[in-house]
């Protein structure tokens, strides 16, 4: 019986041929990733129903990542870092990368990647609904709770419903004036938030295939923007090249069926498309940039598993060198390594932070910063009515702060265009 | 587990996010301290907008200036409810202010699992368009071994879509329980 990537990989996990979609099924689990606030709730749910000296089911496969709320004042953030401390080392986890050391990584499905834990075939989960973002691995990740992750941390196992598949294809060359967030913002107009709920999104064709692996992530990381399960990229040999630099460890690739059915399939041609934004206060609420030129911004920031990574800040160099913003533009990179690439990698001959901080920009340090809010001292916080056009991943009603505030999610080079002119522009306008 | 669950309702639109159910900067707190739990209660739906918030009329707080409940104890709501983060914060905020059960349209996956494999509230789907036909303060009265929601206030009653596979998890108590039960884990 024909099978869809996603099928195969459960059905590996299952150690199964072949799974129905609609069935529920015990997976074995690859990895649980755990962070600073699902985490201590999840060790607490483990202690009180696997007992006070019960040991989690395999250390070498719970990495823990804090990410969220990191340098702020608050108490209670702080206390939740100590509970990790403590339980990394009650377990003697191995992969714990704790703030304040030379381990810290930052946010943790881009730490993931760079740490070589991503790999195709494997199955991820953890208690962060943007867990799907290491689809783009060729591998199944998905969002769960602290109780599904408690009951993974005791036994290495959850049930799952395995997902109908849709499948976007997007063909032809992308143009340089698009990124990766144009086209899962283009799918979100198209679907809705609820689009894919309980089902896998499948991303195929040239232009995916054309991506890096960093742009791949981006695609795959909002699959949950539809309510999707899971967003998957079939490893390869980019895919390959990244792991195969960060890790010695076995993996499998595994592929769709030609004739694997699918609940919906969508075609795009890339070269038709144009850059998008999602206006306050859904990510399917989709117009064209130009549609909204000269809509009036407050701020403007660049960072989250969604668009801290590197080509992010590359994308937002090559709009921002010699030019000065004119609004207040936060760049936070998503981890440590990018952070420091951001001094070594170079772009038209000048290292990356460099331009963005003659451009005017403030660069803040590697975590989820004001992403989702956070306590008050959180670097990048939207306040009072402020419309940010930022590049993360949700804008629902007070995401990132401020309940008056606005949030237009966009792709780096329309944050970087719309921080120089101080309102929604589209990027063509400087890429000319 | 009891077969009725009764109580006054507070409606709500379509796509109810975690956030909205309970923001990021009151993540902090506790899920065991029994004075930080408290807040769970007190900031529940703390993040919808105002004028969204106690359906038709709106500007109906959730939980009362200085208060830790709730008097609702069902919510009923539009399409996608829970969407957003896989924070089980959502569902234990609602749990401690009081909720018992949700009749919504639908829910988004993670939400939903976390309100099932945690025993916190239990998610029903209906077909109809019930937040527009019900209006926040009415009494509600759920039949869970018919699959029922009756607006007591209104005379009306409505089918509730069966809750299936999860029914033995969601009657168990959550998936520790149902686990033990059926003998996955000692």
């Amino acid at each position: 019986m024909a099978q869809t990537i996603t099928q195969k990989i459960l059905a590996r996990a299952a150690n199964r041929k072949f799974v129905e979609t609609g069935e529920s099924v015990w997976l074995n689990v690859d990895i649980l990733l755990t962070h600073d606030v699902c985490g201590p709730p999840t060790f607490d749910i483990f202690r009180e129903k696997f007992g006070p000296d019960a040991k989690v089911w395999d250390p070498e496969k719970v990495v823990v990542l804090p990410d969220h709320y990191i340098f702020t004042k608050n108490e209670h953030a702080k206390r939740n870092i100590d509970l990790l401390r403590k339980f990394a080392k009650e377990q003697n986890l191995p992969n714990y990368y704790d703030v304040g050391t030379e381990r810290y990584k930052g946010v943790c499905h881009v730490a993931l990647a760079e740490e070589g834990y991503n790999l195709p075939g494997t199955v991820l989960f953890g208690t962060d609904s943007h867990t799907c973002t290491s689809g783009a691995f060729g591998m199944f990740g998905t969002g769960i709770g602290n109780t599904d992750a408690a009951f993974i941390l005791g036994t290495g196992k959850l049930w799952e419903k395995v997902p109908e598949s849709m499948k976007f294809i997007f063909e032809g060359e992308i143009p340089e004036y698009l990124a990766a967030k144009d086209l899962i913002l283009q799918i979100l107009g198209d679907i809705g938030t609820d689009g894919a709920t309980y089902r896998a999104m499948e991303f195929d064709g040239d232009a995916v295939y054309s991506l890096p692996v960093e742009e791949r992530m981006t695609l795959t990381n909002m699959a949950i923007e539809a309510g999707g399960m899971n967003g998957i990229i079939a490893a390869d040999e980019v895919t390959e090249a990244y792991v195969k630099q960060r890790t010695g460890k076995p993996y499998e690739i595994f592929r769709s069926d030609p004739d694997a059915e699918y609940h919906s399939i969508y075609r795009y041609d890339a070269r038709q498309l144009e850059p998008v934004v999602a206006m306050p206060h859904s990510p399917d609420n989709r117009a064209t940039v130009r549609s909204m030129q000269g809509t009036k911004i407050t701020k403007s920031y660049i960072g989250s598993c969604t668009g801290g990574k590197l080509s992010d800040f590359v994308m937002a160099a090559r709009i921002l060198k010699g030019r000065t913003v004119a609004v207040p533009t936060n760049i936070v990179p998503a981890t440590v390594e990018v952070a420091r690439k951001l001094e070594t990698e170079l772009y038209d001959g000048l290292p990356i932070r460099k331009i963005l901080e003659d451009a005017g920009c403030t660069i803040g340090l590697p975590s989820c910063a004001a992403c989702l809010g956070g306590p008050q001292d959180t670097f990048g916080r939207s306040e009072d009515n402020d419309l940010v056009v930022s590049t993360t991943n949700r804008n629902f009603p007070g995401r990132m702060g401020s309940k008056n505030a606005g949030v237009c999610l966009a792709s780096p080079l329309t944050a970087a265009a719309s921080a120089v002119k101080g309102e929604l522009t589209d990027p063509r306008e400087f890429l000319r | 587990m009891e077969s009725i669950i009764e109580g006054k309702a507070y409606v709500l639109g379509k796509n109810i996010d975690t956030d909205q159910i309970i923001p990021a900067e009151h993540l902090v707190y506790s899920l065991s301290d029994p004075e930080e739990v408290k807040l769970y209660g007190k900031y529940a739906l703390s993040g919808v907008p105002p004028a969204e918030g106690g359906l038709p009329k709106g500007n109906i707080p959730f939980v009362g200036e200085g208060r830790f409940e709730s008097d609702y104890s069902i919510i009923v709501a539009g399409p996608n409810f829970g969407c957003g983060s896989s924070r089980e914060h959502a569902p234990f905020a609602l749990q401690t202010a009081g909720v018992k059960a949700i009749v919504a349209e639908s829910y988004a996956r993670i939400f939903y699992r976390n309100c099932v494999d945690g025993g916190f509230v239990i998610p029903y789907e209906t077909a109809e368009q019930l937040n527009r036909t019900v209006m926040t303060g009415d009494e509600l009265q759920i039949d869970i071994d018919n699959n029922t929601v009756t607006n007591v206030t209104r005379d009306e009653t409505f089918a509730l879509k069966p809750l299936g596979d999860v029914f033995s998890i969601v009657r168990a108590g959550g998936i520790f329980a149902y686990a033990r039960q059926e003998n996955l884990m000692s």
